[in-house]
């Protein structure tokens, strides 16, 4: 699947990142977290491509990595063709406003004491210094427009809004810049039911009038199933299945994915009748030598204990999975 | 007699130097014994008030003004504090979302196990020991006896949210109060603690409130369902029915909301607007503003709860499809 991807809007080769924990004064160990481990993935222009996984997964970092927000250990990051995890902050500036993030929380990433006009002109202030006054308050304008928000809420202070219209501004910040690449970490999940599907829709019809392309991460399997094109099923800090969404959930086949499908709760009910065995996620400090889901695989054999699997394409599907098994 | 029923309870909070503003509005429900319940809403709808409420837990300056909370015979909110530690925590269990905050962080799982039974019988720390391990392998955590010495922090989310099960279990009671017990979860252990406390309410006849805002979760547990807004039930019925034939045009909207019941890449139904706050509630029923049926009627009286619904103008009524709905 991978050869058949063309120019790549954003592309991660070997990603590696890793966190140093505090050493604790009698030892000599110098523990290191293993947040990503060699993530090979390609996002295409104009696609909606889904991070998906547990607490703990990466999913998180995978954003934060591509964002430059963090910096990787090893491992090459490019955008547009160009490498940008070694470019330093007046070259990336160059790309920030092409690239955009919105978070999860809109009560912690919206500054309280800003109004929303200072909160949708700083990034163009700041990224495209070049935009006089007058085009500054023309694109705060139109991007309120775009986002459904009201002219009025310029002068207004966050906490003087709901959650599902700070989650508009926050979206709007992120697109003031016209960027052509949004990264979205769990924009709905601290949304209420009811407010969660105007988010999704906004971000759907933003998506088809200005060509975006998201890579949005989420732990909730049903909007994926939604709203993505492709999908990357993250383990431990490795992709464990990477396949288009209507083959993910036609066909699953890494263990985890189907462990993950497995869990959500229908409508129709009666998944949750049969007892099922307690699962913990390894510690990513000790990582076990091999497949990081086989002390939980119902599958696993000896081989998955000793020996990592790599991410192949299956030959059936054209489905990429991180299994011995998976065929 | 049914355990629990719960009659016309309000709840208020008082604001500015005279005023209250109610969190609760007049709230109903009975519950069989070994019945589950889900209540259903949005943040602020008052379903975590409710769970406070019939445990008379409300704290102050909040109280309840109106209302009786009938548990087994006796209305909790008229007992004395000793009259209802006998039944809180004993007779009615409660499981909250975050087992960090439930359990005390500087006591091993096997002392606030002890404690707990010591509590509420007169047993011996022996007994209490061995009866706490068995709970333990109840709610399947692997070793059990060596994990009686752990700290709650030295267990991952989700053993710990079976060790707070667990406590719950101890004193075998007749109800558990779950309030959103699997939010700070991940998917698939949200399916184990679910499919663990579906199987001990069946098996040891407990009755359980769910309260939560996952309508996949509650059609997997429960047996009845409420659905909450603005402080007062919509819609009340058996969850079955409710899920395949809402009538309430909110939890019609909700159902319809949900990405697994809409077309791949169609645009999702949305509510427009958000839940009005209880300070500033719109006259008539709460949910005119957002209803694409609301009348004249409907902005100026409140729909009283009848055939388990509160609409003037409900969807399938009476299983058969109104003529609005036929017309469209």
């Amino acid at each position: 699947m991978t050869d058949h991807i063309k120019d790549p809007i954003v592309e991660t080769r070997g990603l590696e990142v890793r966190f140093s924990l505090p050493t604790h004064f009698l030892s000599r160990q110098k523990p290191v977290l293993h947040a990503l481990s060699g993530v090979d993935i390609q996002i295409q222009k104009g696609e909606t491509f889904c991070v998906v996984g547990e607490s703990g997964c990466g999913k998180t970092t995978l954003g934060r990595a591509i964002m430059g927000l963090l910096t990787p250990s090893s491992g090459e990051i490019y955008f547009r063709g160009a490498r940008i995890d070694t470019m330093d902050e007046d070259e990336r500036k160059s790309i920030r406003a092409d690239m955009q993030m919105v978070f999860q929380n809109p009560y912690a990433s919206l500054n309280p004491r800003r109004n929303v006009f200072q909160t949708l002109a700083e990034p163009i202030r700041h990224l495209l210094p070049e935009k006089s006054g007058a085009d500054v308050r023309a694109q705060v304008e139109a991007v309120l427009d775009a986002t459904g928000c009201d002219q009025s809420w310029q002068r207004k202070l966050p906490h003087e809004f709901s959650g599902g219209q700070r989650q508009r501004i926050a979206i709007a910040r992120a697109l003031v810049t016209n960027p052509a690449f949004i990264v979205a970490d769990e924009p709905i999940s601290a949304l209420d039911v009811s407010i969660q599907a105007q988010i999704l829709n906004l971000l759907n019809d933003l998506q088809d009038e200005r060509g975006l392309t998201y890579m949005f991460i989420t732990h909730d399997l049903s909007v994926v199933e939604h709203f993505g094109d492709r999908v990357a099923v993250m383990y431990l800090g490795q992709v464990m299945e990477l396949a288009t969404t209507d083959t993910i959930y036609r066909d699953p086949k890494h263990p985890y994915t189907q462990l993950l499908l497995d869990a959500i709760p229908r409508l129709e009910g009666g998944s949750f009748d049969a007892p099922r065995e307690p699962g913990e996620l390894p510690d990513p400090v000790n990582p076990p030598p091999g497949c990081p889901f086989a002390p939980r695989c119902p599958m696993a054999q000896d081989i998955c204990r000793a020996e990592r699997p790599r991410l192949r394409e299956l030959e059936t599907s054209g489905t990429m999975a991180a299994c011995h098994f998976a065929e | 007699m049914a355990l629990l029923d719960v009659t016309d309870l309000h709840v208020a909070f008082p604001r500015g130097k005279t005023g209250e503003v109610e969190a609760l509005r007049g709230v109903n429900l009975t519950l069989e014994k070994g019945q589950r319940l889900g209540v259903v809403g949005e943040s602020g709808a008052g379903k975590s008030m409710l769970a406070f409420a019939i445990l008379n837990l409300i704290a102050e300056p909040g109280r309840v003004t109106q209302g009786s909370v009938t548990f087994d015979g006796q209305n909790l909110l008229e007992l004395s504090e000793r009259q209802i530690r006998r039944i809180r925590g004993n007779r009615i269990s409660m499981i909250f979302q975050d087992p960090m905050v439930t359990l005390n962080p500087v006591l091993t799982i096997g002392k606030q196990m002890i404690e707990t039974l010591k509590a509420h019988r007169s047993i011996s720390t022996r007994e209490a020991r061995r009866l706490s391990i068995e709970k333990l392998n109840l709610v399947a955590i692997p070793s059990a006896t060596s994990r009686m010495d752990a700290y709650p922090h030295e267990l991952s989310g989700g053993l710990r949210q079976r060790v707070v099960i667990a406590i719950a279990l101890l004193t075998d009671p007749e109800l558990i109060i779950a309030d959103e017990p699997t939010t700070a979860l991940d998917v698939t252990i949200q399916a184990e603690i679910m499919s663990l406390i579906l199987r001990l309410c069946r098996e040891n006849d407990v009755a359980l409130i769910l309260i939560t805002h996952d309508l996949g979760v509650v059609a997997e547990v429960t047996e009845r369902l409420m659905i909450m807004y603005a402080g007062k039930c919509v819609e009340t019925g058996r969850t079955r029915d409710i899920i395949d034939a809402p009538k309430h045009p909110y939890a019609v909207g909700l159902l319809k909301a949900l990405p697994q019941n809409s077309a791949k890449g169609a645009k999702l139904y949305q509510i427009p607007g958000s839940m009005p706050p209880i300070t500033n509630l719109p006259t008539g029923c709460p949910y005119h503003p957002r209803c694409d049926r609301a009348t004249d009627e409907c902005r100026a009286t409140m729909p009283p709860l009848e055939h388990g619904v509160a609409c003037f103008h409900p969807m399938h009524e009476n299983g058969a499809r109104d003529e609005a709905e036929a017309a469209t």
